[in-house]
């Protein structure tokens, strides 16, 4: 039987854990205490809300769409959460809600797309104008919830010792990476999950393999919008806070991720963990600039900006090469 | 009152001559939406329309405020056009914004002995060395969003996101991580100026405007920029240059989303490369989608997308007026963006025709 | 015993109407041939059958039951499967994964079991007798193991009815071979197999029973050992048996003068073996084959669509420059191309029949030196009524005009420039009958006026009754030509088989 090609699909992938490996190697040779434990559990909780977002993200970019509102409902989410618990409803109602209304949200955008084919660009940007809009409408300024006794117990007490250091592993942490776990197994071993790669890689073959392409969209939307607000309840124990500025952009981020995670943007290529890559050297990236100390902050737009191009451009090549073999 | 009176007059005009020519089609449902918005003002808060005249001789009042405003997101619609209408997009004129503004408030604060040059004026000197790098990046930035989109291949969402993310940092560069501000009367005349009664940046938005349509449809450029989105392949088989053309829109949008930095860092008199521009692209690609022209490429309306921004800006001011959070506007945007999308979509009107003529069908039998 | 039947299916697309009353019936244990000419409605019918379009009219029935499928899924959930033209598979998903996808086999919790899908693939393609690593991604395969592949998946549900859409297009002889026994193999299980091929000889090898379609009619069905070959290519062409086999009358050549085209050496790697071709003014020189013998691609060689590696070219004794070689240069010295395909390298749908006719003379003018309004619309009145285009004016949008008509609006660009040499690819497909008869007499005219023609179509007939002179090729090589008197179908058809 013919082999006609090296499988290169493996590249953008292998090359994201290069790359994070290579990020991690650099700090801890210059600096020293960044290889230890306390440093890699600041970064994982640092960038557990990211990390949730950028699940919802990714799997939106393997399905060929895209989520321009994970920012804003990130948002929305902790603003009602903020509010709500303000007004003295109990914080984990409140919580409850805020997920049901992202839900919602996701879904809708969901059947937007689907049903009445809009382009995804269209109709998340006016989601993400309408979540940043609506949470302006619940408060104008932050509110702080630091004396929630609901957020508390989250603190206090839904915590993993590790180590005998005094180190922890949060709840938000615990949180990304069960969720983490949840959307690999989901993407890899389920038929929903694979079908959003099916749709993702190429919509016609898909409708002809016999895949119900316009409900596998309206779902990925869906479970999108449920990653995003949890992502935001996650934010807002972070923070203890609820900000209608909050999270301004973050979708560039998750996207970035996405992609330094060696997701192909034209969607069907890429793994569910390359999204948990992208998001640490995104991480590591600012942690080795805060290191240094003397180097300013806006190299990290700059280095991440260089690093998604880098990688945009070798899965151009990959595609390029493929697709001249496969003549 | 009057006036108000009469601009909508003229507008309803407008709405009824463009329903009639198969030229203005685009331009029915902006206008309409335009008119009707405009109705509501006439009708609630007639104040709206109160326009005059200060001892300076400006106009000033919420409609001179609509023209002034609306000129940023109109310039980057006029490029965005362009860039749509090749079936690309351009998500980076925001960050491009930032840098130009970054690199004209760099050079116009630069020691003025440096400026002169061959016994001119050092001030203009120095107002022309801003404006001009201030440019030149801009259309810098452009030539490389289209080296990567057509002169790469790259999918030109994908393209422009690296200088989206990047650019804010260059910027931050170039101004080494402060806000810079400045106070020189000829860059702050930009943006706060006002030319024969109105604003400059009104003057700056319509001059383009005429200059890119004049380029665009006295010359072959808009032809083939239409037959590019409309059909790469087959426009490159009858001859055309598909790849020069499109790298030629992506740089007239750099050199607009240049302009439109000049007026925002020139209005606020300071460089600030975090917010300069933020989400403009948006707004500059919804003004485009509302004039008519397809995300998917082809046809493309530079007057719709005027009237798109003038839209946009409305809503904007009509909240001002009302005392609305300004952030809130994001609320109705989306609302335009969703119906506007809606009225669009093909699959929307066949359902929305089945109902109509199945209601038809109804009353016949009835 | 009879699995399929249609009565009376009739198909519009936006007002083109793609099936007449199409009845139709397979029966169980059968192969059966779907025959016509590009555009017959062969590919619509099997899409009406299998749910991906609904029928415009009509009834299908499935063992006797109405069935009205709304989309392949539940077409295949009743047993049909389907091999579409094209290999529609997912490249960068596994073999396993292409086969059983929409289907997995799962295990606890309901998550896919991996090793049972694994299993359940190389099942499915032992039963094809083929060996390859299922868990590999599909795109390292080639492109006849993708095929084959593909045929696996259709038959790993349990289905009665197998369709092939022009599955051995990509496939070598040998691959050929093994996919027919395949299929016997099947049939003899008792399995209906519908079977669409171009191949004439392939037809015959594995068919039992043989529908004609033609412009979307049934011209009728028939046993294959009682339909002589000459007799269904003449129903398909919709000619009686006299008229396929009458001499063809080629009145009118013209003088033939100066070379207007002399190519030496013209190739490409993996595109085309080099080949010398020239071309006189005057003169309409044929390139014949069969799809994939290289013919499209010295048109797009010669008009820089792509980059050729090797060759001289000559207009009117000029040299051309090899580098930087581009459709705008070859459009400057002269050339014309109408390539295959009109859809996806003619027509600018949303512009308008006006601005699609200036287009390619506006190119070559140049962006600055626009043609005045006054200008472009005598050149669209010109040509709408020297070619006949029907349309009511010169402002409709090309995509509301016919096929046939868009094709002359094609002409009509490519005229406006003036051009030496006019290259054309498959310029009849897909428009009726009386275009085509048009667009022949046109490139007829052409020459007799003196311009150099050559004409690519894979309707040797038209070929054998056009040209003055014919080359002929056969796997990116050029394998013979064909002068003046020799000129003829069988002649051809000979020379492409290799036995001339």
């Amino acid at each position: 039987m013919k082999r006609l090609r090296f499988p290169v699909r493996y590249v953008p992938f292998a090359a994201t854990v290069a790359v994070f490996l290579l990020v991690y190697a650099l700090g801890i040779c210059n600096f020293r205490n960044f290889g230890s434990l306390r440093v890699f559990l600041g970064l994982l909780h640092d960038n557990a809300y990211l990390g949730i977002a950028a699940i919802g993200a990714e799997m939106v970019i393997l399905s060929g769409g895209i989520d321009l509102s994970v920012g804003a409902v990130i948002a929305f989410t902790g603003v009602l959460i903020a509010k709500l618990a303000g007004c003295g409803v109990n914080a984990g109602a409140a919580m409850a809600l805020a997920l049901a209304a992202g839900t919602l949200f996701g879904a809708l955008q969901g059947v937007l797309i689907a049903r009445y084919r809009l382009p995804p660009f269209l109709v998340t940007l006016g989601g993400m104008f309408f979540a940043r809009g609506s949470s302006y409408m619940i408060s104008e300024e932050a509110i702080g919830i630091l004396n929630n006794p609901v957020i508390m117990v989250i603190e206090d007490r839904l915590q993993i010792a590790v180590g005998n250091r005094g180190l922890t592993l949060e709840f938000i942490d615990m949180l990304y990476l069960a969720l983490l776990v949840i959307a690999v197994v989901f993407m890899q071993k389920t038929t929903a999950g694979r079908r959003v790669y099916a749709v993702g890689e190429n919509e016609q073959a898909a409708t002809l393999m016999g895949i119900p392409v316009a409900r596998t969209k309206v779902m990925v939307y869906t479970l999108a919008g449920f990653c995003s607000a949890l992502a935001g309840i996650a934010f807002t124990i972070y923070l203890k806070s609820g900000n209608p500025l909050n999270c301004i952009g973050l979708e560039m981020d998750a996207i970035a991720a996405a992609v330094i995670g060696g997701t192909l943007l034209t969607g069907g290529v890429g793994y569910m963990i390359g999204s948990f890559f992208g998001v640490l050297v995104l991480g590591l990236i600012q942690v080795l600039i805060m290191f240094q100390g003397n180097i300013n902050s806006w190299w990290t737009r700059i280095i991440v900006g260089a690093l998604v191009l880098v990688f945009i451009f070798m899965q151009n090549l990959i595609t390029q090469l493929s697709n001249r073999r496969r003549i | 009152m009057l006036i108000g009176g009469f601009i909508i007059a003229v507008l309803a005009g407008l709405v009824f001559l463009c329903g009639k020519s198969s030229h203005g089609r685009h331009l029915r449902w902006p206008l309409t939406a335009l008119t009707l918005l405009l109705l509501i003002n006439l009708i609630f808060k007639p104040g709206f329309f109160t326009v005059e005249m200060t001892s300076d001789g400006y106009l000033y009042g919420s409609l001179i405020d609509i023209l002034n405003h609306s000129s940023k997101t109109a310039i980057l619609a006029i490029g965005m056009t362009l860039v749509m209408a090749t079936g690309g997009i351009d998500i980076s004129v925001g960050s491009v914004m930032a840098i130009s503004g970054a690199m004209a408030a760099t050079v116009i604060v630069m020691p003025k002995e440096r400026f002169a040059l061959w016994g001119l004026d050092p001030a203009a000197v120095a107002f022309g060395a801003a404006v001009l790098c201030g440019l030149l990046v801009a259309v810098a930035a452009g030539a490389w969003n289209g080296f990567l989109t057509s002169g790469c291949g790259i999918q030109p969402m994908v393209a422009t996101l690296v200088l989206m993310v990047a650019g804010r940092g260059i910027a931050q560069l170039i101004t080494d991580g402060t806000i810079i501000t400045f106070d020189d009367p000829l860059l702050s005349f930009i943006g706060n100026g006002h030319l024969l009664t109105l604003p400059f940046t009104t003057w700056i938005a319509w001059t383009l405007f005429a200059i890119v349509a004049l380029l665009t449809r006295k010359t072959a450029l808009g032809l083939f920029v239409e037959s590019i989105g409309n059909n790469e392949t087959a426009s490159r088989y009858a001859g055309i240059e598909a790849r020069g053309i499109k790298w030629l829109t992506y740089i007239i949008n750099g050199f607009c989303a240049g302009v439109a930095g000049l007026i925002v860092s020139s209005n606020i008199k300071c460089a600030d490369a975090n917010h300069a521009g933020l989400y403009l692209e948006l707004d500059a690609i919804l003004a485009t989608v509302i004039g008519g022209t397809s995300m998917s490429g082809g046809r493309f309306y530079l007057s719709g997308s005027m009237a798109g921004a003038l839209l946009i800006q409305t809503v904007a001011t009509m909240m001002y007026a009302n005392d609305v959070n300004p952030a809130v506007i994001a609320v109705p945007k989306a609302l335009v963006v969703i119906v506007v999308c809606l009225l669009q979509s093909d699959v929307f009107r066949q359902k929305l025709s089945r109902r109509f003529h199945r209601g038809a069908a109804q009353e016949v039998d009835a | 015993m009879e699995i399929l039947r249609t009565e009376g299916i009739e198909k519009r697309f936006r007002g083109v109407q793609a099936l007449r009353k199409v009845d139709f019936s397979l029966e169980a244990g059968e192969i059966h041939a779907l025959m016509g000419e590009n555009g017959a409605g062969k590919s619509t019918l099997i899409k009406v059958i299998t749910g991906v379009y609904p029928p415009s009219g009509g009834q299908v029935f499935l063992q006797g039951k109405p069935v009205a499928f709304p989309s392949p899924l539940e077409a295949e959930k009743a047993g049909i499967s389907t091999v579409y033209q094209e290999v529609n598979l997912l490249p960068d998903l596994s073999v396993a994964e292409n086969i059983c996808i929409g289907r997995e086999p799962r295990g606890r919790l309901g998550l896919i079991d991996h090793r049972a899908m694994r299993r359940r693939a190389e099942t499915a393609l032992a039963r094809l007798d083929i060996q390859v690593d299922v868990a590999e991604s599909l795109s390292s395969y080639s492109i006849a193991i993708q095929q084959l592949i593909a045929i696996a998946r259709a038959l790993d549900i349990d289905c009665r009815l197998l369709i092939l859409d022009e599955p051995t297009s990509s496939l070598d002889e040998n691959e050929v071979r093994e996919l027919f026994g395949v299929m016997r193999k099947l049939r003899d299980q008792g399995m209906a197999i519908l079977f669409i091929t171009h191949f004439l000889d392939q037809v015959y090898q594995v068919s039992d029973r043989i529908t004609v379609l033609r412009d979307g009619q049934k011209v009728g069905t028939w046993r294959s050992e009682e339909l002589p070959r000459v007799e269904m290519v003449a129903r398909m062409l919709g000619k009686t048996v006299a008229e396929a086999e009458a001499p063809v009358d080629r009145n009118g050549s013209a003088a033939v003068g100066e070379p207007v085209l002399e190519a030496h050496g013209l190739g490409r790697r993996n595109m085309l073996y080099p080949i010398d071709l020239d071309v006189r003014a005057g003169e309409q020189v044929g390139l014949a084959g069969l799809l994939g013998s290289g013919r499209s691609e010295v048109a797009q060689l010669l008009f820089g669509v792509v980059p050729r590696d090797s060759g001289q070219l000559r207009m009117k004794g000029r040299l051309l420059p090899q580098r930087f070689w581009s459709p705008r240069k070859a459009l400057k010295a002269g050339m014309a191309l109408i390539a295959e395909d009109r859809k996806v390298t003619g027509i600018i749908p949303d512009l308008t029949v006006r601005e699609n006719i200036m287009l390619a003379l506006q190119a070559s003018e140049g962006m600055w030196k626009t043609l005045s309004r006054k200008r472009q619309q005598e050149l669209a009145e010109h040509f709408i009524q020297l070619l006949g285009i029907k349309t009511p004016d010169g402002e409709q949008l090309v995509k509301n005009l016919s096929g046939g008509n868009q094709q002359k609006v094609l002409i009509a660009r490519w005229l406006a420039t003036d051009p030496q040499l006019m290259i054309l690819d498959e310029p009849t497909r897909g428009i009726d009958v009386g275009a085509k008869a048009e667009v022949a007499a046109l490139t007829r005219k052409l020459c007799v006026n003196g311009m150099a023609v050559i004409f690519i179509s894979s309707e040797l007939e038209e070929v054998a009754r056009g040209c003055d002179r014919v080359v002929v090729l056969r796997d990116h090589r050029r394998v013979g030509e064909l002068n003046g008197p020799e000129v003829c179908l069988a002649a051809i058809m000979q020379t492409i088989a290799g036995q001339g």
